[in-house]
């Protein structure tokens, strides 16, 4: 299996997990050793340079809150955080990233009180089937950040690169509204 | 995906080096997408080693088995040059990797060249224009939905000399000016043609050194060769946009015609900028999205602008002028019409922008 050194980033001593599973993994691609911060954790692993972030954090770390709905750049269910940007994880590949990553398992504390954009979302019914949903808060969150949810018709605008085919998009508007002073993080 | 070697340039020089060292061993070859293969130093749409920044349209045509390079070399880490916006009273410099979302809030590109901002506000989603370049952005390739699918045997774009399924097949939002019997594909991007209204030169960096050419020649129009997009070389990075401030500069707006109000491409779209003083037009410069094969300056209509004193009528003449070539197919025989409208409303809201003199 080939190795291939990736510039500043440092080289893994061993890896953090078994390796790519799945009927796609192929031995003979390229493999790079990756060092992530996500959620403030820093993981080291090796993966084949095809893999995506989105990919990397379901696949390799367990974190499945981020969903694939069309693995093309079209919906932003796989919308995360690098470097506090929103961007599509699902067009990111894992070996590009440079910057801290935060998914939505890292809004709120493991036994702490909720987001107030999550509880937002939650007050204010943004949300059916909820495959959406972590794509919106995260990308919510970034549009209030951003300096977009101001008005409704602003937020709308700066909202349309995250479709909820359950068709949410008045309460997440109301959500958006609701949380859109609280936000300090 | 096809498996590929990733590694990151941390210069230029560097990165060029490492494209032109994969062409000159030759051992990698250059397959087109069913593999029959090429000439090393081919067009640099079918090269084995791909440039990517953003990754928006590289990355997505790459899942899609479109695009099948061996190689990517990452330029995110370019330096400076690349990177910046800035003005001066001669006009405008944005580097290749520029974000999209930063210039389309920068202050004094939304003051003074609010067709540009206008171009990049409008395309995409908050999250793609975080995340693509503007370089990477010119550089995109066509949304038909036979050259994106390789179960579709027949497309030149793809593989020289086998055809065009869309002529025949479904093809509404294709092209209706440049358009050849080999390809019907149209040019989806927006900035393009708010750069090619203003008159911006692209830089090029490669083996051969740096060259600059006005933009509007960057692009080429498909016929018999639809897979030769741009007249870049394998090998070539773009550096960066010279955009001059001139008289109609200021005055200029991007006016986006599509199905969805967001998060759509343009199904017509026109980037006008005028020189206009009590009413009559000094000079205008015309771009046109969504139509054509390329980003299409049009200067059939420009000329007819020229001297004369704007309204409805004038602008109706010249959108008929813009569009007089126009070739349809099946589907789309409703272009040329969308877009003569799409022309006279952008050009009649330019001209009623309240503009400080």
């Amino acid at each position: 299996m080939r190795r291939h050194r990736l510039g500043n980033v440092p080289r893994m001593d061993a890896p953090a997990d078994p390796g790519p599973r799945g009927a796609a993994a192929d031995s003979s691609a390229p493999t790079l050793a990756l060092s992530l911060i996500v959620n403030g954790r820093r993981a080291h692993l090796t993966a084949d340079a095809r893999v995506t972030l989105l990919d990397l954090l379901r696949e390799r770390l367990g974190l499945t809150g981020t969903k694939k709905g069309c693995d093309q750049g079209q919906c932003g269910a796989c919308t995360v955080l690098i470097g506090g940007r929103r961007v599509l994880s699902c067009l990111t590949l894992a070996a590009a990233v440079r910057e801290e990553v935060t998914t939505i398992e890292g809004l709120a504390g493991s036994d702490g009180p909720l987001h107030p954009m999550q509880q937002a979302f939650i007050d204010q019914d943004a949300f059916q089937c909820g495959y959406c949903t972590p794509g919106q808060i995260l990308s919510a969150i970034a549009c209030v950040r951003e300096g977009h949810a101001h008005s409704d018709e602003s937020i709308r605008e700066w909202m349309s690169g995250n479709l909820c085919r359950c068709a949410a998009y008045p309460q997440i508007v109301a959500a958006i509204r609701q949380a859109r002073g609280q936000l300090s993080r | 995906m096809r498996p590929f070697t990733y590694s990151r340039a941390q210069s230029a020089e560097a990165a060029v080096a490492a494209a032109g060292a994969a062409l000159a061993e030759g051992a990698e070859g250059i397959e087109d997408s069913d593999g029959a293969g090429g000439a090393a130093g081919g067009p640099a749409t079918l090269a084995a080693t791909q440039f990517i920044a953003g990754g928006t349209t590289l990355l997505d045509l790459m899942k899609l088995d479109v695009m099948r390079p061996r190689r990517l070399i990452d330029l995110n880490a370019l330096q400076a040059e690349y990177q910046q916006i800035r003005t001066d009273g001669q006009g405008l410099w944005l580097g290749a990797l520029v974000r999209m979302s930063v210039a389309a809030e920068h202050a004094q590109i939304v003051q003074d060249y609010p067709v540009l901002a206008q171009s990049l506000q409008l395309a995409a989603s908050p999250q793609l224009r975080n995340m693509a370049t503007l370089g990477g952005n010119v550089l995109q390739r066509t949304r038909c939905n036979y050259f994106r699918d390789p179960s579709y045997a027949e497309c030149n774009k793809r593989t020289p000399g086998s055809g065009c399924a869309a002529i025949l097949g479904r093809n509404r939002k294709l092209a209706v000016l440049g358009v050849s019997e080999h390809c019907i594909a149209h040019y989806p991007g927006d900035l393009a043609q708010a750069l090619v209204a203003l008159e911006a030169s692209v830089e090029l960096y490669g083996r051969r050194g740096r060259r600059s050419l006005p933009l509007e020649e960057l692009h080429r129009l498909p016929g018999s060769t639809p897979h030769l997009e741009t007249v870049l070389g394998s090998d070539e990075l773009i550096v960066g946009f010279r955009v001059p401030a001139r008289a109609w500069t200021r005055r200029s707006l991007f006016l986006k015609i599509r199905d969805r109000s967001s998060y759509e491409f343009a199904l017509s779209s026109a980037a006008v900028a005028l020189d206009l003083s009590g009413g009559v037009v000094g000079e205008a410069r015309i771009a046109l999205g969504g139509v054509a094969t390329k980003p299409w300056r049009a200067r059939e209509a420009e000329v007819l602008l020229r001297g004369r004193a704007l309204d409805e009528a004038q602008a109706r003449a010249a959108a008929e002028a813009a569009f007089a070539a126009a070739v349809t197919h099946a589907d789309n025989a409703f272009k040329p019409e969308l877009g003569r409208r799409t022309l006279v409303r952008a050009l009649l809201e330019c001209a009623a922008l309240p503009l400080q003199p």
